[in-house]
């Protein structure tokens, strides 16, 4: 990978006294449609991320990832989207903000990165454009100052040759490169906070870790939060300082990215890091998949989702039988678990040491 | 062995000299300039602009180039019940049932032709591109009020529509023109907002959003230049839709009342007594019709091409 020239910037006073830059507390999002039964796909999620941390969610599609991301954002639909709890953003409350005042923020304090960098990008703008416009929206800047800037991003980011690559499309770009690109317009404003929502998973193995040495770099030298949702333990290994592992719209593991590793208690977490091949374990030795599908889920009110597909599961998992959902409680410093039969230790879980996972 | 393996280590080194370089004429250029580029290069567009551009020429020339006076009866004396001259020395095309020149006429006629379906059709693009942008842009209530107000434009006939209009507005040929115009607003822009609503949930859409562009800039800057090229084609096709919906209202008594401008779609439907007769009087106003339409089409639909990044190699 080319060595990276990461530019000073000049250095925030919020968040210096190790404030969190994002605080989401009791998030929920549901989604009501007429003549069907309200679907939440995000429920009672909490957690912050202080700056220059990185903090993953974890967890399979449709775990409510993405609409957790896109919640924060003030990017869901209006219509047919109830979103309740709380957002703020360096103290400032997101949820039930007006419009004009998020999309000031949207960009210039907080900005994104999606999962597939060609239909991210406008097809029929120059890659030169869709940077200067984000500069024009949120910096006092003339065109050419512009320009020039967007030269400067497109080269931290990376890419070589930057002020030809300003004049090309989209589909003129490779791959990783569009990414980048993605990255400089999400970076333009240099963000307090940073949303990577599967920035990884449309490009290939040797790029993907260009990218996310790229990330890493620019959260450690610029003091960025940044929230990384990823579906992948290796990113999160390579990656993430705390990880909070999701499952049916609700984080059921907390824990630092070591402690995860090592000693998974939710036997969900276990049989992820179970089913993730290593390179250290014996020849022809078979993967342990996570039985059912995602789809294989109780609603929470009636006992632990995962249940019907959990080793574990046991009759008081269920809320009839229990008397009370699962709730998600204290499990040792830094860690917080929602499961009635966790895994136990010094047990060591098949494929559960760090390096297995990070690879 | 060694012979394979030197090819192969030469194949690799011309490789290597090449990455990054960029295959010429494709390393940042314009859209539109790129997109000429390659209308140059298709033989279809070629053909189409060459129609054009031979119509448009005889149009602006006609004066010049028609060889006989259009008005002029100069064979009437000829013409008798069940019979009109044909072909003959100084009439290349023959005389119409006025004893007046065809090849003149036509080509007198393009003028008045052509002039219809360029200025009723760029007027119905205007609106119906403005009415879609409203709707695709907003969405909600003023989608619903804009397309419930096209759908009523819609759902009467689009001739009774333009022989009210041109009944309202009186009989020249700038209500016709309005006329035609307003039948062809619907589709536009129903077009115009489908493909700015499918746009708008596009994922660059959601990834301007969360960089905080305003939404004007949105609307124009990104969902606008990619909802256009449907526009674009049928805007090609109305040309010829026009041209022919300005006969069938002069066929009606409704077209331009100044006989002394030959049109082809009125030549078309005065024709229509005489086919028995001489059928070409039919015939060569209606191959002009055709030709022009063929024209514009393929001019279109290469153009469509041309600007679609996608297409491009």
């Amino acid at each position: 990978m080319s060595p990276l020239t990461i530019e000073e910037l000049p250095p925030r006073d919020a968040g210096q006294d190790g404030r969190p830059v994002l605080e989401v507390e009791d998030l929920s999002v549901t989604f009501t449609r007429r003549g069907e039964q309200p679907t939440r796909a995000v429920d009672g999620v909490s957690f912050s991320v202080a700056p220059g941390e990185t903090v993953g969610l974890v967890g399979e599609s449709g775990c409510g990832k993405s609409v957790t991301s896109l919640a924060i954002m003030g990017l869901l639909p209006r219509r047919g989207v109830e979103v309740g709890g709380s957002v703020r953003l360096h103290g400032q409350e997101l949820i039930g903000a007006p419009d004009r005042e998020l999309r000031g923020l949207r960009g210039a304090d907080m900005a994104m990165v999606f999962q597939d960098p060609l239909s991210s990008l406008n097809p029929t703008v120059p890659i030169g454009v869709q940077v200067t416009e984000v500069l024009l929206e949120h910096r006092e800047m003339s065109k050419k100052d512009a320009v020039a800037e967007a030269t400067r991003l497109l080269d931290r980011v990376g890419i070589p040759d930057p002020s030809r690559r300003l004049k090309e499309y989209p589909h003129q770009l490779s791959g990783g490169m569009r990414q980048r690109a993605l990255i400089a317009m999400a970076l333009a404003c240099s963000p307090r906070l940073l949303i990577a929502d599967e920035p990884t998973t449309a490009l290939d193995v040797t790029i993907q870790a260009q990218i996310l040495e790229l990330l890493r770099e620019l959260v450690v030298d610029t003091g960025t939060a940044l929230v990384m949702i990823t579906h992948d333990l290796g990113v999160v290994a390579g990656l993430c300082d705390r990880v909070h592992v999701m499952y049916s719209g609700r984080i059921i593991e907390s824990a630092d990215r070591h402690d995860l590793f090592a000693r998974p208690r939710q036997p969900y977490t276990g049989g992820l890091l179970a089913s993730v091949p290593r390179l250290d374990g014996a020849r022809g030795a078979p993967l342990h998949p996570i039985r059912g599908s995602a789809r294989d889920v109780i609603p929470w009110a009636e006992g632990c989702a995962f249940a019907p597909r959990c080793d574990n599961a046991q009759d008081d998992c269920l809320t009839e039988v229990a008397g009370s959902t699962v709730p998600l409680e204290y499990d040792g410093p830094g860690r917080e678990l929602r499961c009635r039969h966790p895994l136990e230790y010094p047990r060591t879980p098949a494929g559960a040491t760090a390096s297995g996972a990070a690879r | 062995m060694s012979a394979v393996g030197d090819v192969r280590r030469r194949r690799i080194d011309e490789l290597a000299a090449r990455a990054g370089q960029v295959p010429e004429g494709e390393g940042g250029v314009s859209l539109t300039r790129s997109a000429f580029r390659r209308l140059r290069r298709n033989p279809v567009a070629i053909l189409g602009a060459v129609i054009v551009v031979v119509f448009l020429v005889v149009a602006a020339f006609a004066p010049l180039l028609a060889p006989r006076d259009p008005l002029a009866q100069t064979l009437l004396s000829e013409i008798r019940p069940g019979f009109i001259p044909g072909s003959q020395p100084g009439f290349p095309l023959g005389v119409d049932e006025l004893g007046r020149d065809l090849l003149s006429r036509l080509i007198v006629g393009s003028r008045q032709s052509l002039l219809i379906g360029v200025v009723s059709t760029l007027l119905g693009v205007v609106v119906g591109m403005a009415l879609g942008v409203l709707a695709g842009a907003f969405g909600g209530w003023v989608d619903t009020v804009v397309m419930r107000f096209v759908d009523i434009i819609l759902s009467i006939p689009s001739l009774l529509m333009a022989i009210s209009i041109s009944v309202l507005l009186g009989q020249n040929q700038w209500s016709l023109m309005i006329a035609i115009a307003v039948t062809q607003v619907p589709v536009f822009a129903r077009l115009l907002r489908g493909s700015m609503l499918a746009q708008r949930g596009s994922d660059y859409v959601l990834a301007a959003q969360a960089l905080g562009i305003r939404r004007r800039r949105i609307v124009f800057g990104h969902v606008l230049p990619n909802s256009l090229s449907p526009v674009i084609v049928q805007a090609t096709l109305s040309l010829a839709t026009a041209i022919i919906e300005a006969a069938a209202l002069s066929f009606l008594g409704l077209g331009d009342p100044d006989l002394a401008r030959p049109e082809w779609g009125a030549m078309l439907s005065n024709a229509q007594d005489f086919l028995s007769v001489r059928p070409e009087l039919a015939i060569y106003p209606a191959v002009c019709i055709i030709v022009v339409a063929l024209g514009f089409t393929l001019l279109g639909e290469a153009l469509r091409e041309a600007l679609d990044p996608k297409f491009r190699r």
